[in-house]
């Protein structure tokens, strides 16, 4: 077998993932480590069983891409804009402050203003990738640290386009642009030939084109292919859209990540948001896990033989001259303490982009390439610190702040709402106008597109999905919420949600419409906690109305028709009961039995609740005639 | 409509279980459909006690003497009762700052009680005269600015004859129409215990 067919290498990254994320993970690494590990272990130092680890990892940074697609499907516009302040101010001080500090030093070492100046600029970057994934690992997203943390992320990565405009300007030869800053993902670019003013006007047509299709389109396509009913054919729309964007922004030099974040917040209102959400999902975890596995397997280990504590050195070096940038940064822009180290800790490595700027600014004259190879092996040693300087962050500094992990922002979880509702149909549409009417935040998931787009009309928030996913119910929110309403009109598919919500969300209460006596058991033995059958109240109340028209007094009827339901409840239970405790052959006795039973009960109704209720307001022996 | 009404009457009638109650199903029949008499059976418009207050009060500000029509139960009234009371004559309606909806309006129980009126004394089984038991409502409409008129009470509901019951029904429905045409001397009336008496010594030709 050829050691570099595809699905051998695919087998080899498989394994590799398999075997040490679990590993990772078990003993408290996070699985970043993990796959870093897995990286070095196959790579070319260790066991030699991966070829190209450079193709891979060019393709593996799609993952990135996707990464912040999903992080902007996570932030409404309104959310974003409130990041404003800290993604320009902390981000904008960051990348300038360490820029110069770094510079400087690289300056005092001797090299020159323009290497120093490259060197600076590149090296202030962190990974996107490691610290987003590590956070939303450990849950830290929503904190105060993670916001910044991701603030000044972003504002890295908008940084990166005019990086890549000014490293060839400063090459000691006077090289302009050549074809290779496509490897940056920036050009290659169709409309690079044209006058600056034309290639702005494109650039603004193609995101105010993004915007407006995102926001007022994109739904009818979404149901349009949602309508199919064909689960793949909306994966595949996803990943077209995903990877449609990317490639459109490639064409007018923008980033691809920025351009499908920019994508993922135009679409976070859009009620497909979950279904994208979970649809994206798997492909984010294993591209962003080839992604950490390459790097593991281009850390270039003969390189760092060579002058392993010159370049440990320069680690530590790196490492905590960002730290100290960054918490400096955090106490001027007055962050909790706890939020501060976390966010300190996260963002102190060298980020992906810079195997990019330093290739590229090698390709250009700017650095000479053993240097660039040098400062590269840094980077990846340093991300590869990154869990390790968490893991220290977590378990020697945070235990001095006691709310580490706890603060959260109510404004950042104001979307987790208490309750969520599967099904809007005929029946979940009326539960959840009650709670809207008594301002319950609900979460509504529904898969018929019409059924989604006439209640929208009316100003309810209902994403499209099928709520038997796992993936769905996550994003939904099931671990956050207090209560789910099971309200779907498929008597198979509410058994299964509940089953499922019950094995992975065991604190969350369920309470359900079921159709009749049989599915009511049902549901009862996957561990609902209430059930409604779904005629029944209407039924009774159709019952007490036809008494009143009678002749019955209203509270008469009302009364005989609030006794007749609690009776059949009663009925309803007992006869669970005898479900659930008996053998088999019990059971189709009492079943028998039961039918029987249930003949009497409608015969025996009438004395039963007469004698329930009768003897009210009276003396009945003195009173008879 | 009759041309001499002074005060328009409503009767706030409340009995859960009417279809077993002789005495008030005969007392309803007599005052229901009167001119100038509006008649509201709470249990059976408001069965699950949600009570309309706006329509409630509305109904007050409309008529002059509101009688509260219902049995005796354990030295009160039935459940809804208190609770229309409750929810109806409420802060800025009928006391507090701009509550002035009900005052110079008159109030009047009718009540049916199983015990005779001897029960109803300190001697009695009740200890308590039902003037006693029924201060909260006094008490209530004074504080209102209403004018609490002696109530209509029928004794001895639970082993009346039919024949009896007639005398009862024929009497209230003569009370509820004096009251409503204005031909009872109120300062006058304040004097007696129960309106019936007032009203028989008045009427010597009635008797029971």
């Amino acid at each position: 077998m050829e050691y570099d067919s595809f699905l051998f290498q695919a087998f080899i990254y498989l394994v590799a993932a398999i075997v040490s994320v679990p590993i990772a993970k078990r003993l408290g690494l996070g699985s970043v480590l993990g796959y870093l590990i897995a990286g070095v272990i196959i790579g070319p130092y260790v066991l030699r069983l991966i070829a190209s680890v450079g193709d891979v990892m060019h393709f593996a940074e799609f993952g990135v891409v996707l990464m912040l697609f999903l992080i902007g499907l996570e932030l409404q516009p309104s959310r974003l804009w409130k990041l404003k302040g800290p993604i320009i101010g902390l981000g904008g001080l960051q990348v300038f402050t360490s820029a110069v500090v770094i510079g400087a030093i690289a300056y005092t070492i001797g090299f020159g203003w323009r290497i120093s100046l490259t060197i600076g600029l590149i090296l202030a970057l962190s990974s996107t990738a490691i610290v987003l994934q590590t956070l939303s690992e450990k849950g830290l997203m929503n904190s105060e640290g993670g916001r910044s943390s991701f603030s000044v992320l972003l504002f890295q990565d908008i940084a990166v386009i005019p990086m890549l405009a000014l490293i060839p300007l400063l090459a000691m030869s006077g090289a302009g642009f050549s074809g290779l800053e496509m490897e940056a993902g920036h050009a290659d670019s169709a409309v690079e030939a044209l006058p600056g003013w034309q290639q702005a006007l494109i650039v603004t047509a193609l995101i105010v084109t993004i915007i407006i299709a995102g926001r007022f389109l994109a739904r009818y396509a979404f149901r349009f292919i949602a309508e199919t009913r064909l689960r793949e054919m909306f994966t595949a729309f996803a990943l077209f859209l995903v990877i449609g964007i990317a490639l459109s922004m490639q064409l007018v030099g923008l980033s691809p990540a920025l351009g499908t974040f920019l994508a993922g917040v135009v679409l976070a209102e859009s009620e497909y948001r979950h279904e994208l959400e979970s649809d994206i999902e798997p492909f984010k975890g294993l591209l962003l896990g080839l992604f950490f596995i390459s790097v593991g397997a281009s850390i270039d280990f003969n390189l760092f033989m060579q002058e392993p504590y010159l370049i440990l050195g320069l680690v530590l070096v790196l490492v905590s001259i960002k730290l100290v940038i960054l918490f400096i940064l955090g106490v001027v822009f007055k962050m909790n303490m706890s939020q501060n180290f976390l966010y300190s800790f996260s963002l102190a490595q060298g980020g992906e982009f810079g195997f990019v700027l330093f290739s590229f600014a090698t390709q250009n004259n700017v650095i000479p390439a053993e240097i660039s190879g040098t400062l590269i092996l840094v980077i990846a040693l340093s991300m590869m610190m990154t869990p390790i300087m968490m893991i220290i962050n977590e378990l020697l500094i945070q235990p001095h702040f006691k709310s580490f992990g706890e603060k959260r922002d109510p404004d950042e979880i104001d979307e987790k709402n208490p309750v969520i509702i599967a099904g809007f149909g005929r029946f979940g549409q009326i539960v959840g106008r009650l709670l809207h009417a008594n301002n319950i935040g609900t979460t509504v998931l529904d898969y018929k597109p019409s059924q989604i787009d006439m209640v929208r009309r009316f100003g309810y928030k209902v994403f499209y999905g099928d709520a038997s996913r796992l993936e769905l119910l996550e994003s939904a929110g099931a671990a956050e919420a207090k209560l789910f309403i099971l309200a779907v009109d498929d008597k198979d598919k509410a058994i299964e949600i509940a089953k499922t919500l019950k094995k992975h969300f065991p604190g969350l209460q369920i309470i359900a419409r079921s159709f009749d006596r049989r599915h009511t058991y049902d549901l009862m033995a996957a561990g609902v906690e209430v059930i409604e059958r779904e005629t029944f109240a209407s039924a009774i109340e159709l019952g007490e109305s036809a008494l009143k028209m009678l002749g019955f007094h209203g509270y008469q009827a009302h009364r005989a028709a609030i006794t007749f339901k609690h009776h059949d409840e009663k009925h309803l239970m007992e006869l669970y009961e005898v479900l659930e405790s008996e053998d088999e052959n019990t059971f189709i006795e009492m079943t028998k039995e039961k039918n029987q039973d249930l003949i009497d009960l409608l015969k025996s109704d009438q004395k039963d609740i007469e004698e329930e209720a009768d003897h009210a307001w009276e003396r009945p022996s003195e009173f008879k005639k | 409509m009759s041309a001499n009404i002074r005060n328009k009457v409503l009767i706030i009638f409340a009995h859960p279980a009417l279809y077993k109650s002789r005495i008030n199903m005969e007392l309803v029949k007599e005052v229901e459909g009167l001119d100038g008499v509006t008649f509201r059976d709470l249990y059976d418009e408001y069965p699950d006690f949600l009570i309309d207050v706006k329509k409630e009060q509305e109904s007050l500000r409309e008529n002059d003497l509101l009688v509260l029509l219902h049995p005796f139960y354990w030295y009160g009234c039935p459940a809804i009762v208190k609770e229309w009371v409750d929810l109806v004559l409420e802060y800025g309606f009928a006391y507090g700052r701009g509550g002035d909806a009900l005052i110079g309006k008159k109030i009047m129980s009718a009540i049916a009680t199983g015990g005779t009126e001897d029960d109803y004394k300190r001697d009695g089984m009740h200890y308590y005269s039902v003037r006693e038991f029924l201060n909260p409502f006094e008490r209530t409409a004074t504080f209102c600015g209403m004018q609490y008129l002696p109530p209509f009470v029928v004794h001895g509901a639970i082993n009346m004859k039919m024949e009896d019951i007639a005398v009862y029904k024929s009497l209230f429905g003569q009370i509820i129409k004096a009251l409503r045409d204005g031909e009872m001397d109120l300062a006058e009336l304040q004097g007696f215990k129960y309106i019936n008496d007032y009203f028989l010594e008045k009427y010597k030709s009635w008797s029971i």
